[in-house]
């Protein structure tokens, strides 16, 4: 069970999200406040006795309206400065920095996740997991292919859109290391609800550890069984839409798989990264994600043992 | 006044063939599950011609399944060679030539074997349901396909950067590294 600040506006995890947090506060209270004085004006003025002198009540009445007209304007533009402050704050940053780059697109419905590089060989390509560093800045460059995302980690950062034929960009940094969901924040079809993205924020070690790991390509199979199932993923038809680094599936459309098995969830926070959830979504991907761009391939019992068999020695 | 009164009845059964026409079927057919047999892909036989018995395409009159055949059109690099159907490497797709035949199952072989000179076996690759809806949008590209079916529109937006954004350069990442 994940704990319930798992995915959480109101435990943010770093500056950006934090300025959002203590905004959502601010006008928490003051809505409260003026909410109070409105019912306490209300409920005064219902067990009020009439008004005795028609003149001094006309009076008293102005000096009422124009209390509370100037309260009302100074408690709106409070919120407006308190918004354009939390919206500086979560802009680019002022000084030079040294951001990681991440390129996120959006897919119906999955998230490609690609850290770049100047060197070709140092990027790396990986699904539905975003990995980051604590304290560094981190610049996602978010693009879109087919229809409007948007990306939404609350314990990071506000929405921002994902829209086709523009670059939209999220600066974000992560103090507070731990494990926090990310999640498409504009409907985008059927399978909306079931488009989720990992976030790890972890030491700067660890996340150098992984990136290392992320970066080589798939070791060559050793057994008969996966190695059968490696021609099966390989040459058949999961190399049409995904990619395997290190062996001849180089498909596009789809997921890469080169360590399927260093992320924590299948087909978008679907479902577990676990054998038995594998094999039902390898056997009948309609059923779990009704709509899902992926087909069912029809393999037999013993070719989908492969297959999964294969799939676990993505680490 | 007996118009009128017919009105919603009217409506109904109009609606009821847009659904039809929009049915999103996940799953896979039954007969779109039977992978047709040997295919003749000439018309010329041996002593008198044997009539073909019409093959339904099981997707050509579904909307859905034309634009999924849009979709992995491009997916599966298929205009890499045939451009926008009007051919580049491999023959156009819009026209009315056609070298191995424009009826449904030859269409389906002909992406499913491949073709002399340079059309892949797409066969053991593409699932027989996706080749069945690429089979739709090849019909579509030819005006094979019921005008209602046929989408003017795909299921995505035009994912192209707009013509006024296309000078902006964009900034250089520093990266990881």
């Amino acid at each position: 069970m994940m704990p319930v600040d798992y995915q959480s506006a109101l435990h943010p995890a770093g500056p950006q999200a934090a300025s959002i947090a203590q905004l959502w506060w601010f006008m928490l209270a003051v809505c409260v406040v003026v909410y109070g004085l409105v019912m306490a004006t209300l409920v005064a003025a219902v067990f009020r006795a009439h008004a005795v002198r028609q003149a001094q009540a006309e009076r008293s009445l102005t000096r009422t309206v124009t209390t509370a007209t100037a309260l009302t304007t100074v408690a709106l533009f409070g919120i407006l400065v308190a918004s354009v402050r939390t919206g500086r704050a979560v802009g680019p940053p002022d000084g030079p920095v040294d951001p990681l780059g991440v390129e996120v697109t959006g897919y119906q419905w999955w998230w490609d996740v690609e850290y770049q590089s100047p060197s070709p060989p140092n990027t790396v390509r990986t699904a539905n997991e975003l990995h980051v560093p604590v304290g560094r800045p981190v610049r996602i460059l978010l693009a879109a292919t087919d229809v409007i995302h948007s990306l939404w980690i609350p314990n990071l950062h506000g929405k921002m859109d994902l829209i086709p034929g523009r670059r939209t960009e999220l600066w974000l940094q992560a103090d507070t290391p731990g494990v926090y969901r990310g999640q498409c924040a504009e409907f985008c079809g059927l399978q909306h609800a079931h488009m989720a993205l990992t976030v790890v924020v972890e030491s700067p070690a660890a996340f150098e550890q992984w990136y290392a790991a992320q970066k080589q390509p798939a070791r060559p199979s050793s057994t008969t069984q996966t190695q059968h199932g490696e021609q099966l993923v390989t040459r058949g038809p999961c190399a049409l839409c995904h990619s395997v680094r290190g062996t001849d599936a180089g498909g596009r459309p789809g997921p890469d798989l080169t360590h399927l098995q260093s992320r924590r969830t299948l087909a978008a926070g679907t479902l577990p990264n676990a054998r038995q959830p594998l094999e039902i979504w390898i056997t009948d991907p309609q059923h779990v994600k009704p709509g899902v761009k992926m087909p069912p391939v029809g393999l037999s019992t013993e070719e989908r043992a492969a297959v999964v068999a294969y799939l676990e020695t993505l680490r | 006044m007996t118009t009128a009164r017919w009105l919603p009845v009217w409506l109904l059964l109009v609606a009821s063939v847009a659904c039809e026409r929009e049915t999103r079927r996940y799953r896979e057919l039954p007969a779109s599950a039977s992978r047709p047999g040997a295919i003749a892909i000439s018309e010329l036989e041996p002593g008198g011609r044997t009539p073909r018995t019409p093959v339904l395409s099981p997707y050509q009159e579904n909307a859905y399944g034309i634009a999924e055949g849009k979709r992995l059109y491009s997916a599966y690099n298929c205009n890499g060679c045939h451009a926008q159907g009007g051919g580049g490497i491999g023959p156009a797709l819009m026209d009315e030539k056609w070298l191995y035949g424009s009826e449904p199952d030859q269409i389906y072989s002909s992406i499913a074997q491949g073709r002399p000179n340079g059309m892949p076996a797409f066969g053991s690759r593409v699932p027989a349901q996706q080749l069945w809806q690429l089979v739709a949008y090849v019909q579509a590209l030819s005006v094979q396909v019921p005008r209602d079916a046929a989408p003017s529109r795909s299921d995505d937006l035009n994912g192209h950067a707009a013509e006024a954004q296309l000078d902006i350069k964009v900034p250089r990442m520093t990266g990881h590294r």
